[in-house]
This record gives structure tokens, C-alpha cells and sequence, in this order.
């Protein structure tokens, strides 16, 4: 009695995180499902197939393709602009700070619907109402992207203490080589970080892209399509991989630093 | 003296302010290309909403759209789908408030209880977020479904009719924005609750306040910073949201982004759709400015 009241609420906060995990386990049990229908979705029985042949349904791999494509280029294009702009507000004197801190808060506090409706409204008075698609589209995720980035990196280079930097400085090193040699290794993982972030979001975007996408279709626009007709269970597998490469590079990243924080002490 | 100034290594080369930054015009090179995307693709944009929200409503894609100040748009907006707009309002509040206590407990555990777990358990919050948001959802679909465990198992309590179905009802809208946003709300809470110090709370104890009145008087007050910005970082996306009540509901739980989203690339009707957009943005600014001003002024109290 004592021990449940002393832990209780470390009870009730893994209860919520395994909550969290009750879909997660769904899509990996329905990546393994064999359907008897394509219209009745629910477990009917145990098969590979949805594994051994993932492009089955048709269209589905060009879309995951369309996506990972726009998301690197997006993921590049958002962490060059947000990382030199992190820099910038960290390291540097410039008038309008404010009106900056302002500039980089409000896309992350717009609902998607608004980004998404004034961005195709900007296309169609522009002219390109008949060119939706790959540009459109990365335009708009390199734009939704760059705040997160600074935000991240910014944090990152804010927590960082210039003494190294003071150190080579005193050694004679060019302030090139100690940018190089020491201040980007000391923000790497900040900029690795923004650039998973950029690319998750990126990957992972409907609403915005949705209105902004013309004929071209994105993976999650796939799935917003099949959803409505039938769900191939191969989504699930990519649902599935999904999670386990987001799992793998968390689990990577703790246990480098772990590691780095060992060799260090 | 000029030779002196010329080898001195340790002066920086640019000059400093107090802060350590440094002046000159490298900062603003630095900041050139992400405000000129930002204000080409965010705030311009922002513009053109506004434009083709005034727009004549007799115009269409094909023909092109007159600039005639329609200011009518708005009312006629507003009577047309106020349902969808409070809907949406009320169903973001809502889940708001239940990520709010299932994320208060989450991140109250991870920051006090959970010792040397506690960067795994963090690492465990953010790690079902990375698979896709509507293969997620679709998943509630199907836990959620007629004859699933959870309609059957709450039918078998009586809770649900016979006949009663969670899908295509505001619980399942609900409990998806919910379920969706949730990392928004905890990772905030997290930053906050995490630098409370332990002693504030262990001096309140001594002072013979019980663990309720002390977790009233200090631990909430000192978490407000992040319960302020974690219920806007999931308010305001829930509102806009209308992936859940598609998925999840029905015609009947229709919210304002699904009227959006239909009025542009079913209907066509560019000036209706651009009109609601920035009615949402307004509510949501208005509520946001109340709600920051309010929990701002109690902070101090």
C-alpha cells in the first residue's frame, strides 16, 4: 500500500505512455495481416506477404518516393537558411531582434489550414494555380521547417560556453579554423537534430501539402487517398519501418552520447 | 602601436557589445536568405489571403477573381458555418484540457520519479510521433471500430447501448486530437516542471502543507510557464485540424479545417474559403492574447 502510494504517479505516467504506444502496436500487428477483404479492416489472419512484397499496391511506392525526395531537399534548403539564421541571432548584433524572434515564433503558432490557404492563395494570384506540385511543395515545407531549425540550433549554441573557442583564439587559430575545428563540431548534433526534425515534418506533412500539391501525390496523401477506399496493408509496413528507424536513431543518439559522456570522465 | 594591434591574437576582430555578440554586417548576411524565404512564403502569403478573402464571390478559378473589397464575405462566412468554427473551437479547447492532465502526469513522472529512466522515458514520449500522423489515426479507426474490443468491452459494462458506437462521434474526434497532439503538451510541461527545485516542494512539506496543498501553492505555479505554452502549442493546431474528424467522424463532427480544405479544392470558392481561414486566425489570435494575458497576470499574483 505504501510502495503503490509512493509510486503512483510514476504508474500513472507509464500508463499514459503505453497509451501512447497502443496504436503503434496496432500497425505493426496489421503489417503482419492477411485481409479477407480490402473494404473490412481487422485482423484475419497471419501472413508475410505485405512485407515480402511492400510495392504491391499500386502507387504506393512512387509516393513514398515523391516523399523522401522533397523531404531531403526541403530538409537541406530549411537547415542551411535556419542553422545561418541561428547563428546569427546567437552571435550576432543586428537591429530588429524583436521583430526576428517574431518572424521565426509565428509559423510554428499558425494552424497548418491557415499556412496551407494563404500559400495557395499567393500561388493562384501569382499564376501558378496550373503548376502545383514538386516546387510548390517544397517551397512551402523548407518555409514551415526553417523556424524549427532555428529554434533547435539556436538552443544549442545558446548552451554552449565560448571558452574552447577563447582557447584556440589564444592558440593562434584563424577564427576559419575555429569556426571549423571547433565551434561547428561543438553544434553538429544541434544541426543533426534540426535536420531529422525538418525531415519528419517534412515527411510527415498533409494539410499543407495537400492544398498546395496539384496532381502530384506525397505519401501521406496516399494513405488520405486509400482511406477512403480500402487500406493496403503495406501502409502499415511502412508505418512499421517507420517507427524503427525513428527508434534506431534515438537509441543511436542516446547511447553516442552516453558513450562521449563516458570517455570524457 | 600599429604592429602590436596586428599580432595581438586574443582580441577578437570584429567588435563586441556587453553580450558577446558581434557588430557588423556579417549578422545580417547570415539572416538574408531565411527572411527573404520566410517573407516571400509566410508573410506575403498572408497578404494574398487577405486579398482574395475581399474578393468578388461571383468569380471562379477559370475566369478569374475580381478585387471589389467584398466585405460581406465574412458575415456571409460566418452564418454559413458557424457550426464547423465553435465546433472546432470547442473540440480543441476540450482536448486541449485532456492533454493537458494526461501530459501534466507524463511529465511530472518523467521529470520527478523517473530517475536514471529519465531520458529514456523522454526518448519513449517522442518515438511513436515519428510514424506517420494518419497511419496513427487510422489505427484509432480500427481500435475504435464497431465491433472492436473497446465498443464491445464497453458495451459489456453498459457504459455504451447495445446499438452505441464510438466512431463517427465526438468522443472518437476528441480522444484523436487528443491522442495526436500529446507530445505537444508534454515536452513543454517537461522543460518546466524539470527545473522546479526539489526543495521548494520538500520546504513546503516541512512546513507541515500536505502533498496536495503543496503540489497547489508550488509545484503548479512554478509549471505554469509550461502549461501556458504547451496548451497554445497544442490548442492551436488542434483547432485548425480536420484530419481526426475526418478519419474518426462523421458529417456530423465536421470542423472548420474540413469546410477549408472542401470550399478550396472541391468548391472552388476561394473567397468563402480564404474568409473563414482568417476568421480562425483572429479567434485564434483573440483567445490566444486573452488566455496569455490572464495566465500572465496570475503568474505575478
Amino acid at each position: 500500500m505504501r510502495w503503490l502510494r509512493n509510486n503512483l504517479v510514476l504508474l500513472l505516467g507509464i500508463a499514459v505512455l503505453i497509451y501512447t504506444f497502443i496504436p503503434i502496436f496496432v500497425v505493426v500487428l496489421m503489417s503482419f495481416n492477411d485481409p479477407s477483404s480490402r473494404l473490412i479492416y481487422r485482423f484475419d489472419g497471419f501472413t508475410l506477404d505485405n512485407w515480402l512484397h511492400p510495392c504491391a499496391p499500386e502507387g504506393m511506392c512512387s509516393s513514398l518516393g515523391t516523399s523522401i525526395e522533397i523531404a531531403l531537399v526541403a530538409t537541406i534548403g530549411s537547415t542551411i537558411l535556419g542553422t545561418l539564421m541561428a547563428f546569427a541571432l546567437v552571435r550576432h548584433d543586428f537591429a530588429g531582434r524583436s521583430s526576428m524572434n517574431l518572424l521565426i515564433f509565428l509559423p510554428m503558432a499558425t494552424p497548418e489550414i491557415v499556412m496551407g490557404s494563404s500559400l495557395l492563395a499567393l500561388f493562384v494570384a501569382a499564376g501558378f494555380a496550373g503548376q502545383l506540385g514538386f516546387w510548390t511543395i517544397l517551397i512551402a515545407h523548407i518555409m514551415f521547417c526553417i523556424s524549427f531549425v532555428v529554434v533547435t540550433v539556436r538552443s544549442r549554441l545558446a548552451g554552449m560556453d565560448d571558452n574552447l573557442e577563447q582557447a584556440a583564439m589564444d592558440l593562434y587559430a584563424t577564427p576559419r579554423q575555429t569556426f571549423w575545428r571547433v565551434t561547428f563540431p561543438l553544434v553538429f548534433p544541434g544541426i543533426l537534430g534540426a535536420a531529422l526534425l525538418s525531415f519528419s515534418l517534412s515527411f510527415d506533412d498533409f494539410i499543407i501539402t495537400n492544398l498546395n500539391a496539384g496532381n502530384t501525390t506525397t505519401f501521406p496523401m496516399y494513405v488520405w487517398g486509400v482511406a477512403q477506399r480500402g487500406i493496403p496493408m503495406q501502409v502499415n509496413v511502412v508505418g512499421t519501418v517507420m517507427f524503427m528507424i525513428s527508434v534506431l536513431i534515438v537509441v543511436g543518439g542516446e547511447v553516442n552520447t552516453r558513450r562521449r559522456a563516458r570517455a570524457l570522465a | 602601436m600599429a604592429s602590436t594591434a596586428g599580432v595581438a591574437p586574443a582580441t577578437p576582430a570584429p567588435a563586441s557589445d556587453e553580450s558577446g555578440r558581434r557588430r557588423g554586417l556579417t549578422g545580417y548576411f547570415l539572416l538574408v536568405p531565411g527572411v527573404v524565404w520566410l517573407a516571400l512564403f509566410f508573410v506575403i502569403p498572408f497578404y494574398s489571403l487577405v486579398a482574395a478573402s475581399l474578393f468578388d464571390p461571383s468569380g471562379s478559378v477559370v475566369s478569374g477573381y475580381e478585387m471589389t473589397f467584398h466585405f460581406q464575405n465574412y458575415p456571409d462566412a460566418i452564418r454559413e458555418y458557424w457550426e464547423p468554427l465553435v465546433r472546432s473551437l470547442w473540440y480543441a479547447g476540450l482536448s486541449t484540457l485532456f492533454c493537458l492532465i494526461l501530459g501534466y502526469v507524463l511529465a511530472y513522472a518523467i521529470a520527478f520519479k523517473a530517475g536514471r529512466w529519465k531520458n529514456l522515458m523522454l526518448v519513449l514520449v517522442i518515438a511513436p510521433f515519428f510514424t506517420s500522423f494518419l497511419i496513427r489515426t487510422l489505427s484509432w479507426k480500427l481500435i475504435l471500430a464497431d465491433d472492436g474490443f473497446v465498443v464491445n468491452a464497453l458495451q459489456a459494462v453498459h457504459i455504451l447501448g447495445a446499438e452505441g458506437r464510438l466512431l463517427a462521434t465526438p468522443v472518437a474526434v476528441i480522444a484523436g486530437i487528443t491522442y495526436n497532439f500529446l507530445p505537444f503538451m508534454v515536452l513543454p510541461l517537461f522543460a518546466s516542471i524539470d527545473k522546479i527545485d526539489h526543495r521548494l516542494i520538500e520546504a513546503s512539506s516541512d512546513l507541515y502543507a500536505n502533498p496536495f496543498v503543496g503540489f497547489w501553492k508550488v509545484t503548479w505555479p512554478l509549471s505554469l510557464p509550461g502549461v501556458v505554452s504547451g496548451t497554445l502549442l497544442t490548442f492551436i493546431p488542434a483547432a485548425g485540424d480536420y484530419i481526426n474528424a475526418q478519419l474518426l467522424g462523421s458529417p456530423n463532427q465536421r470542423m472548420v479545417g474540413n469546410v477549408i480544405q472542401n470550399l478550396f479544392t472541391n468548391a472552388n470558392d476561394y473567397p468563402a474559403a480564404s474568409a473563414l481561414s482568417m476568421i480562425l486566425m483572429i479567434l485564434i489570435i483573440g483567445m490566444v492574447l486573452v488566455y496569455v494575458r490572464r495566465a500572465g497576470t496570475e503568474e505575478l499574483l
